[in-house]
């Protein structure tokens, strides 16, 4: 009887279901919206947020938060944008090396307060999610930088097509093959769960809690820096209000795709999935026609509906400790 | 409003009178058929080893449990106490041992919370509260501004305060349980001074403590606790010390404690002057192959404190560790683990398993570096470590990949020894391994340590039940407050010598 694991397995399927759901009730209306290139411009469209929901969940899992992430896009994305300009002759690697490096650092630091200072999360990442808006304003001087004053090879790279997918979902797909194999298949993933299910056993079974915790926010970071990049080359622009909000959607990714708020209990397919249905609704309200103050109602909604169904799900586990409870031991 | 006007004089007849309590948890029996009585002005002492059913008694006289039969008389009425407040209504009040009030309250909403004067508007009279507060307080010689906040008070300022709450609810049946256990000597004797005008103002107090001394110094009745049932009760002055750690741990000592005989090998551990800053002082020891070392005292005598700083999770101020006969140095858990010393906490459900995890991930969790390969987890090699131990111990679970938290207790004991013995350590450490769980289970731990200690290992075992200690180790050494208090050999050892050790009782051991 496995129960949390057969739990997770039928959430997965239920939001399997719920974008299937979703996917017919739109189509329809608009057969055109579940054409397969279409849908590929919905994952595409997604990358992004499969991929910091991804880092989010991470740090999440190990019982802390990052609200900083959307910040973190704005001052990386900013920064690269800005070097792109005015230095043009920096190749593009170096350039995302940049973004990744910085991403780390800008994590490293959520992750170093968090650790030696022992401050919790949500104070510590609220303070710097401040910060990094305050500091791509500040080397901006809130001005924007436009696509015309970024160079080509820096806007083509997430739009070029390897077969048939643009490359910004390559990184996606290959974020989501990274986070399977670092959740399920090494010693630092199990620390995640280790230190979210019970900080204090974990403590006691050798893992560096502190430490562990800092990883989740140093892998946040860094993911959220290449979205950095991603985000101003794809949209081609980069202000201080880049994805402003943002760090919210990460965060309701993995609440509807089942990572306990309280940490240790998640997995990589119901994240991706709870970003995709994100995704779908995204996408498809417009195209219905619905005002984009319904689509955050919408949102909301099915935010509190994820909630309430994790709520059961531990109901459902209480009553089987009982019913275990009766067998001799 | 002066609260301490003595009542009639007192008398002899018990204000509370509880005859055949009992109280049965899933798979515990916790009290049988229990008697207390109480008397107004007069204390009495609660005595009883831990376990003994003492807690579960104040719960149910605080309304937290209901017994599952029994009666309970006051004034010679029948009373029932289904809830805290009906408690509190009928004048019952509990002190505990961490006062259970709140901290970010000032000293006078603590006192009044739940009955606050009110103005005739029906909101908070302030001024009402803060001067019935503070004239309390004027009544118990407690010189604390009704304005401060709980947590700027010392421990001892706050049982002044839980005192002062009594008094405000007019509370007739104090109940206080370990309250000196926090406090300095100068503390506890200024306590004293309160509790003997608790006393003439007609009160009827019931004291739970481990400490002999206190018990004489401020009691006149006792009632002993032992397994759930009331082994004694009558006038402190029939009766001496002895008798009192004769009716508290005097039960048959021969009980089946299945401990094998196993050759005792070299020193496998040697520990040399540990010091804490806080918690413990001197401690060395040396422990041999296949000996299980007990460590007895009452709760908070630092032998968990000690164990811990053992195992890395604190640091030692001073002192040095030799393992094998090589100088150790214990930085953090993960530097013990490879080492070869695994610590199996008190407290499995808050320490020991993560119970959303599956039960190989729990088992194979100090041991991933064996089970991984350059890295990368393998999960037939988790598997197979995992059935191993999981076969050793018996465990009974449907699936191992089956959350922890769906095991019952015993199980879950289980799994956190199993994930230990994974580790192949060469000392193993058991804060009071049988601590909350049922006799069979306890039984099948017993055989199971034995087994070790046969096997080879070296087995500390942190225990504060005297059969338990008296059963299983091959030489026991007490701590009080922080210090050594005695070691012991197996042969001849009493558990009287213990429980003098433990409580420093001089007159007992004279």
């Amino acid at each position: 009887m496995n129960t949390i694991r057969s739990l997770l397995a039928r959430r997965e399927a239920l939001l399997v279901l719920a974008c299937l759901l979703l996917l017919v009730a739109i189509t329809a209306r608009f057969p055109a919206f579940s054409t397969p290139r279409n849908l590929a411009g919905v994952f595409n469209d997604t990358s992004i947020l499969i991929m910091m929901a991804l880092g989010q969940s991470a740090v999440i899992l190990t019982k802390s938060i990052d609200l900083s992430v959307a910040a973190n896009v704005a001052l990386t994305g900013m920064t690269v944008a800005m070097l792109n300009h005015l230095v043009p002759g920096l190749p593009l690697v170096v350039l995302i090396l940049i973004a990744l490096g910085m991403g780390m650092l800008l994590g490293a630091i959520n992750g170093f307060l968090v650790w030696w200072l022992d401050i919790p999360a949500i104070v510590v990442t609220l303070g710097t999610m401040t910060i990094f808006r305050g500091l791509a304003f500040v080397e901006s001087g809130g001005a924007w930088v436009n696509a015309h004053e970024m160079s080509p090879a820096f806007l083509e790279l997430p739009r070029t097509l390897i077969l048939g997918l643009p490359v910004l979902s390559w990184v996606g797909i290959l974020a989501i093959v990274l986070a399977v194999l670092l959740f399920t298949r090494t010693g630092v993933g199990r620390a995640f769960y280790a230190t979210g299910g019970n900080a204090v056993a974990a403590v006691y079974t050798g893992i560096d809690v502190g430490k562990t915790r800092f990883l989740a926010f140093v892998l946040s970071g860094t993911i959220s820096g290449l979205c950095g990049y991603l985000w101003v080359s794809r949209y081609a622009v980069a202000y201080v209000d880049v994805a402003s909000g943002f760090e919210l959607d990460t965060i309701a990714a993995c609440v509807i795709g089942g990572v306990s708020t309280i940490g240790g209990v998640g997995t990589v397919g119901g994240v991706v999935l709870g970003a995709l249905f994100l995704g779908i609704i995204k996408n498809a309200l417009p195209v219905i026609g619905i005002s984009p103050f319904w689509q955050m109602a919408i949102s909301g909604a099915i935010i509190i509906a994820a909630v309430v169904i994790n709520a059961r799900g531990e109901r459902v586990k209480g009553r089987i400790i009982l019913r275990r409870k009766e067998l001799p031991l | 409003m002066n609260v301490m006007l003595a009542t009639d004089t007192p008398t002899t007849e018990p204000i509370l009178k509880m005859t055949g309590i009992s109280k049965t948890f899933p798979g515990v029996k916790a009290l049988s058929d229990v008697a207390l009585e109480l008397r107004p002005g007069h204390v009495t002492a609660l005595i009883g080893e831990n376990g003994a059913g003492k807690s579960t008694l104040v719960k149910i006289l605080t309304g937290i449990y209901q017994p599952d039969g029994g009666s309970i008389l006051i004034d010679g009425k029948e009373v029932t106490l289904p809830t805290a407040d009906a408690a509190q209504e009928l004048g019952i009040t509990a002190i505990h041992q961490e006062t259970v009030l709140f901290d970010e309250l000032t000293v006078a909403e603590n006192i009044y919370i739940g009955h606050q004067p009110r103005n005739r508007y029906g909101l908070i009279d302030w001024t009402a509260m803060h001067a019935r507060a503070a004239a309390i307080l004027h009544g118990i010689d407690a010189p604390i501004s009704t304005r401060t906040r709980l947590k700027d008070l010392s421990i001892a300022q706050r049982h002044l305060v839980a005192i002062a709450r009594a008094l405000s609810i007019d509370a007739r049946i104090v109940i206080m349980d370990e309250p000196t256990a926090a406090l300095s000597y100068k503390e506890v004797e200024e306590l004293f001074a309160i509790i003997d005008r608790l006393k003439k103002a007609g009160k009827a107090i019931l004291f739970i403590s481990h400490k002999f001394e206190e018990v004489w110094q401020i009691c006149e009745y006792f009632a002993v606790f032992r397994d759930g049932r009331q082994v004694g009760a009558g006038r402190l002055d029939e009766v001496s010390h002895n008798d009192l750690v004769k009716l508290m741990v005097g039960r048959d000592v021969t009980q089946a404690f299945p401990k094998l005989k196993a050759d005792i090998g070299e020193v496998v551990l040697k520990v040399d002057g540990y010091c804490h800053p806080t918690e413990f002082d001197q401690v060395s020891l040396e422990l041999r192959r296949g000996e299980i070392l007990g460590l007895y005292g009452l709760v908070g005598a630092g032998r968990s404190e000690f164990c811990q700083a053992l195992f890395g999770v604190t640091r030692p101020s001073a002192g040095t560790v030799t393992l094998s006969g090589k100088p150790l140095a214990v930085r953090s858990p993960s530097d013990a683990i490879d080492a070869g010393i695994v610590y199996v906490p008190e407290e499995r459900g808050r320490h020991g398993a993560i119970t959303a995890m599956s039960i190989v991930s729990n088992i194979s969790l100090p041991s991933l570096k064996v089970t991984s390969r350059k890295n990368f987890l393998r999960m037939a090699e988790e598997f197979d470590l995992a059935r191993k131990y999981a076969e050793r111990l018996d465990l009974r679970a449907a699936s191992l990949s089956q959350p922890v938290g769906t095991l019952s207790g015993g199980n879950q004991q289980k799994v956190v020894i199993g994930k230990w013995l994974a580790t192949l350590p060469k000392v193993i450490i058991l804060d009071e391994p049988t601590k909350g769980i049922d006799i069979g289970s306890k039984a099948a731990v017993h055989a199971f340590m034995s087994q070790l200690a046969v096997e080879g290992l070296a087995v500390i075992m942190v225990s504060s039940e005297i059969p338990e200690i008296l059963g299983m180790s091959d030489r026991v050494i007490v701590m009080r407050e922080g210090r050594m208090a005695g070691t012991f050999e197996r042969e001849g050892l009493t558990p009287e010598a213990l429980v003098r050790a433990a409580t420093g009782n001089k007159e007992a051991a004279a």
